[in-house]
């Protein structure tokens, strides 16, 4: 509750002052002394009945904070069980044993919290790209005229302004993705949960989505949990790196990431950044 | 209408054409019996000399395997949501609908006209019963054919299982519903002639056996010509309703 308090009153405080968006994220590793955290991961246990032998063990002992305003990323390899935790953090599926709390509140089934962008698009052929975006409100039963301009805005915002009629199958691969994203920040969840959302997208369009994802987090202040297999991206978009080990999985390495904001694409080149790829590569067992 | 919609329109036409051709030049060049084979051109006349005799009798036709078809829309979709959307009524359900569906529905249409008589009623329940089948088949199929991602995503928002079914499941199995009701609509017409066959006052079928039985080849064969025709129109009534329904399926073809 205070920790909101203090949030709202330093965003109104920054909104007064005209502060740009991103500055208020260069600002944010100065707040350390938060008492609760936004997210708490206690001992997350998951393992899976397998008919005929010893039960699965996908996650063991998963523990770390997350803090409001930040941007933690799952990386690990291939089925190590990162996707399983973001669902538990989802709440769509159940955790063995241990404790999920978002924002104080126990995490047990899918709350309007959280807006997830999956893997695939997930786009419904039949809708336009406007009523895909305004698909939740519609679940959430709060479709109005607001939500419709705030979906035009958002639609916008990720460089899709003129496309709200097109149909998803008129659109590309990253053009869908980037409608996924609106439909998922549409009804301003606190945190956003992406599985590997750039992963079936080509190199240079999921440089591009990179930045548009650090850019509407600068714009829209939601807290993000991403998942991804690629160490480059973990380390360009994060502030927080949590590498996952093989199964069964535990937290390998997390890592403070403490390039500064605006990222760009030159900071990949830098030694600090290789120097980090080279932890988390460590982490995972890749390099030495 | 593109050039390429002309274009696409024109081929079939052209394969008509060339067929009818040579069916008329074998009939004139081998002197066949116009019983035996009447020639294209003796359809053509039987049917302009008795347009109103075939109008008159396209109509019962038309109105059983309509109303047929959408008995089975009305009865078949409900049933199949049901169906798949519940594992106890599917167990129960599914056997029963593959044995009777395995009946031949020729078998069965003398049974039918004893139920329901020789008046039109009796046609309408054998072209609901031929044109069921696919629609039950198809929708179930589409119901369960939802991606399990948009499922997903719908119990991330803790939709309720109405709006699941109203927002997701149902606009997903909308193409397997049409491509149900394309091959029920002309069942339907087909289910429709068995019936007239069997036992009826009236009707295309029912002229094509009075004709028949008269040796009057090009009036049977004229009837047979407008059977085609009705099928095809019922068929391009379908795609048309498919096409203002869905607009979105058309994307992506081109």
């Amino acid at each position: 509750m205070r920790l909101d308090f203090c949030r709202r009153r330093q965003l109104c405080l920054k909104r007064k002052l005209n502060i740009p968006a991103r500055t208020q994220i260069e600002s944010r590793g100065r707040d350390e002394s938060a008492p609760v955290p936004f997210g708490r991961f206690k001992d997350v246990h998951q393992s899976f009945k397998r008919t005929g032998q010893s039960s699965l063990v996908a996650l063991e002992n998963i523990t770390f904070d997350l803090k409001a305003g930040h941007l933690v990323t799952l990386l690990g390899p291939s089925g190590c069980g990162k996707t399983t935790f973001l669902k538990i953090v989802g709440g769509l599926i159940p955790a063995s044993s241990g404790t999920i709390q978002i924002n104080g509140r126990d995490v047990v089934e899918p709350h309007p919290d959280f807006g997830i962008v999956f893997q695939q698009a997930n786009l419904m052929p039949w809708r336009t790209v406007l009523a895909n975006v305004l698909f939740p409100m519609e679940i959430l039963r709060r479709s109005n005229p607001t939500a419709a301009h705030r979906a035009r805005e958002l639609l916008a915002l990720v460089g899709l302004e003129g496309f709200e009629q097109y149909y998803p199958a008129q659109l590309s691969g990253g053009m869908q993705q980037r409608v996924a994203l609106c439909r998922a920040l549409i009804h301003e969840p606190k945190l956003l949960l992406m599985d590997e959302p750039f992963g079936a997208l080509d190199e240079l369009t999921r440089m591009e989505m990179q930045d548009l994802l650090l850019d509407i987090r600068a714009k829209t202040n939601a807290t993000v949990m991403f998942v991804t297999h690629s160490i480059s991206e973990a380390v360009y978009i994060s502030d927080i790196v949590a590498v996952f080990s093989k199964r069964p999985s535990v937290i390998a390495d997390l890592m403070p990431i403490e390039l500064p904001y605006p990222r760009s694409a030159e900071m990949r080149y830098l030694p600090e950044f290789t120097e980090l790829e080279h932890r988390a590569g460590r982490a995972l067992g890749i390099t030495r | 209408m593109t050039v390429r919609d002309v274009r696409n329109a024109f081929y079939p036409f052209i394969g008509v054409a060339i067929i009818l051709l040579i069916w008329q030049l074998y009939t004139y060049l081998f002197g066949i019996n116009r019983i035996v084979l009447p020639s294209p051109v003796d359809i053509l006349r039987a049917s302009a000399t008795n347009w109103h005799v075939l109008l008159r009798e396209c109509w019962p036709t038309f109105l059983e395997s309509v109303l047929g078809f959408i008995l089975a829309v009305v009865i078949g979709i409900p049933f199949a949501v049901c169906v798949a959307s519940s594992r106890v009524l599917n167990l129960t359900l599914y056997p029963i609908l593959i044995a009777t569906q395995s009946i031949p529905k020729v078998a069965v249409a003398p049974i039918i006209l004893v139920w329901f008589g020789l008046g039109m009623q009796s046609k309408l329940v054998i072209a609901f019963l031929v044109a069921f089948f696919p629609i039950v088949v198809d929708t179930a199929a589409g119901m369960r054919a939802t991606s399990a991602g948009l499922l997903e995503l719908a119990r991330s928002l803790r939709a309720s299982p109405l709006q699941v079914f109203l927002k997701v499941q149902f606009p997903s199995a909308l193409p397997f519903i049409f491509a149900g009701s394309k091959v029920a609509v002309t069942l339907a017409v087909i289910g429709a002639v068995i019936g007239e066959f069997v036992g009826s006052v009236g009707g295309l079928g029912n002229l094509l056996l009075t004709a028949n039985s008269q040796l009057d080849s090009p009036l049977a064969w004229a009837a047979l010509v407008w059977l085609s025709a009705l099928g095809i129109l019922l068929f391009a009534a379908v795609v048309l309703a498919e096409r203002i329904v869905m607009p979105w399926s058309e994307i992506g073809h081109h």
